[in-house]
């Protein structure tokens, strides 16, 4: 009830003025061509694309370069390691947003102290919106590797060992062994991994608030910051449910595409 | 692997395969934990930062450590900021959230995995995975109009009941369920045990580690949560933790000192029910697929 009927409404409102109150007026596809036509919505649509580019493909390195590290025979003190790694997913996005916007802060940041020290010029985390996203693209990889961490780690226990083994006595060094083995051992997961990290990324929205709040300006205000704003604050709810509508479609699409091509590396 | 190929196995002396060990633990062991003091530092520098006075939080050269290590921050987002009713409004949340969650789930599953035979359990069930497409987010606003014609809005229930039902939770309880044999039902059933009573005295006792790790990651779902909250709740009294920290962190002129206390506050209960509850949240086969 609190789902497909809410899902069903959001398709309706999406075509009406609805503003909260009041009846809602039948607009037709009114929401949509002006939705079209707003350069916002193209701006913050592209900008939320290009995080999920460039988030995902870290997170995934990132993850997975932990989690072999955790489950090799070469490192010491994997536990507490695991520990410390882990850690990020207890803090909430807010909070993360809060300890990275102080780790970057322009003026009195710990990354810009550091590289005044090292002789360099302080970076303009804050105001330059590049930068502001590389900000966001570092915190959502530090907040989000815990999880996909510990999906790699039940996945590589699970690769036979005695195809190392295997491809050891044919002389096949570590990077070859990782390569062949271990990658297309645990390609269903790095499937399912690379497809919640995309949704998340689209989905992205408490710890960009407490980060930069979408800015400098509204440069970096992502899909969900834009339909709150619309919808709640400006009190359209026709025209946010619109651009939901257009989220959920890209969020299938991205779900459909990346079926797809597991399905064909798959046969 | 520590030796590369049998014939090496046979020729080389454990001496210098000891030495080719070494020589691989420890670059590998290097940079597990450089990669470690990497994701731990921010954390670090943030906890350390919470202890300086505000006059040292901004004063060159920056120091690691705090001077003079003060909790002044701590008391005035304990005095100030009534930090303990958005912390008791925050708990409240999330504790009902989480009994409601893993009782209903507990129930759904169970359900679905022993009661297969029926054909609407199974249309139901299909209907459900439906659902698991609709993220949150996405139906922002109809959710809203829906809890607000309830009468919900700014109000407890209004936070806590779109929020019961999780697909995850239901899955995770119909996973287990399947899984234990219908043998069980069976045997209780002729002893004369009522359905009800199967499910009470037999199943859910079974399913503690899925309750406690249900458990854990709800608590955990709710405690953090901000969309929902924010837009459910209009009253400054009612605030939870996310969104009073928002609230600081929105202000034209941050307070720092206070938001950096009231941060490190806000995941103290966690950190602590992470410590007690470990093996359960740790624990990758149960995790893996669970994602909010």
């Amino acid at each position: 009830m609190f789902f497909v009927w809410p899902g069903g409404l959001g398709l309706i409102y999406s075509f009406t003025d609805y503003s909260g109150l009041g009846t809602p007026e039948f607009v037709g596809t009114d929401n949509y061509e002006k939705l079209f036509a707003d350069p916002t919505f193209y701006q913050s649509l592209t900008r939320t694309l290009l995080f999920a580019v460039l988030s995902v493909p870290l997170m995934y390195v990132m993850s997975l370069a932990v989690a072999a590290l955790l489950v090799s025979n070469h490192t010491r003190g994997k536990t507490a390691a695991k520990l410390v790694f882990f850690f990020p997913w207890l803090i909430s996005p807010i909070v993360a947003g809060v300890i990275w916007r102080w780790m970057f802060g322009e003026s009195f940041g710990f990354v810009n102290y550091v590289i005044d020290r090292l002789g360099g010029n302080p970076l303009a985390w804050q105001t330059d919106p590049d930068l502001a996203l590389m900000v966001v693209v570092i915190a959502a990889t530090w907040g989000g590797t815990a999880f996909n961490m510990l999906i790699f780690i039940a996945a590589l226990k699970n690769v036979p060992r005695a195809y190392y083994e295997a491809a050891e006595i044919d002389g096949a060094n570590a990077w070859q062994r990782f390569r062949s083995i271990t990658l297309p051992s645990i390609a269903p997961t790095s499937f399912l991994v690379i497809l919640l990290s995309s949704l998340g990324a689209m989905k992205e929205f408490a710890m960009i608030q407490a980060l930069n709040e979408g800015g400098p300006g509204t440069s970096n205000v992502l899909l969900i910051q834009y339909i709150y704003e619309t919808g709640f604050q400006r009190a359209d709810i026709g025209y946010a449910s619109a651009v939901s509508m257009i989220l959920l479609l890209i969020l299938l699409t991205i779900a459909l595409v990346q079926m797809a091509v597991n399905r064909r590396s798959a046969a | 692997m520590s030796t590369s190929t049998i014939a090496s196995k046979q020729t080389v002396q454990p001496k210098a395969r000891k030495a080719k060990e070494l020589g691989s633990v420890v670059p590998m062991t290097t940079f597990m934990w450089l990669l470690a003091v990497l994701y731990a530092f921010p954390l670090v520098w943030f906890l350390l930062s919470a202890f300086k006075p505000g006059s040292e939080l901004f004063q060159y050269p920056l120091t690691i450590l705090p001077e003079n290590p003060t909790i002044g921050g701590f008391e005035k987002a304990w005095d100030r900021f009534d930090f303990m009713l958005y912390f008791s409004n925050t708990l409240a949340v999330a504790l009902t959230t989480t009994v409601l969650t893993v009782f209903a789930s507990a129930m759904t599953g169970y359900a679905l995995a022993k009661y297969q035979d029926k054909a609407w359990i199974r249309i139901f069930f299909v209907c459900l995975l439906a659902t698991t497409m609709l993220p949150t987010e996405v139906i922002l606003s109809p959710t809203f109009l829906v809890i607000r014609d309830l009468g919900m809005y700014d109000s407890m229930a209004g936070l806590v009941v779109p929020s019961i039902l999780t697909a995850t939770g239901v899955f995770m309880f119909r996973q287990y369920f399947v899984s234990i044999p219908d043998d069980i039902i069976e045997a209780a059933r002729i002893d004369g045990a009522r359905e009800t009573g199967i499910f009470f005295r037999i199943m859910l006792p079974m399913s503690r580690p899925i309750i406690m790790t249900l458990a854990i990651f709800s608590f955990q779902w709710r405690w953090n949560d901000y969309i929902w909250p924010l837009i459910v709740v209009g009253d400054e009294r009612k605030f939870t933790l996310q969104i009073a920290l928002r609230s600081i962190v929105g202000a034209e002129n941050i307070d720092w000192p206070l938001l950096l206390a009231a941060s490190v506050m806000s995941i103290l209960p966690l950190v602590l029910i992470f410590i007690v509850f470990q093996k359960y949240v740790m624990n990758e086969d149960i995790n893996a697929g669970l994602k909010d």
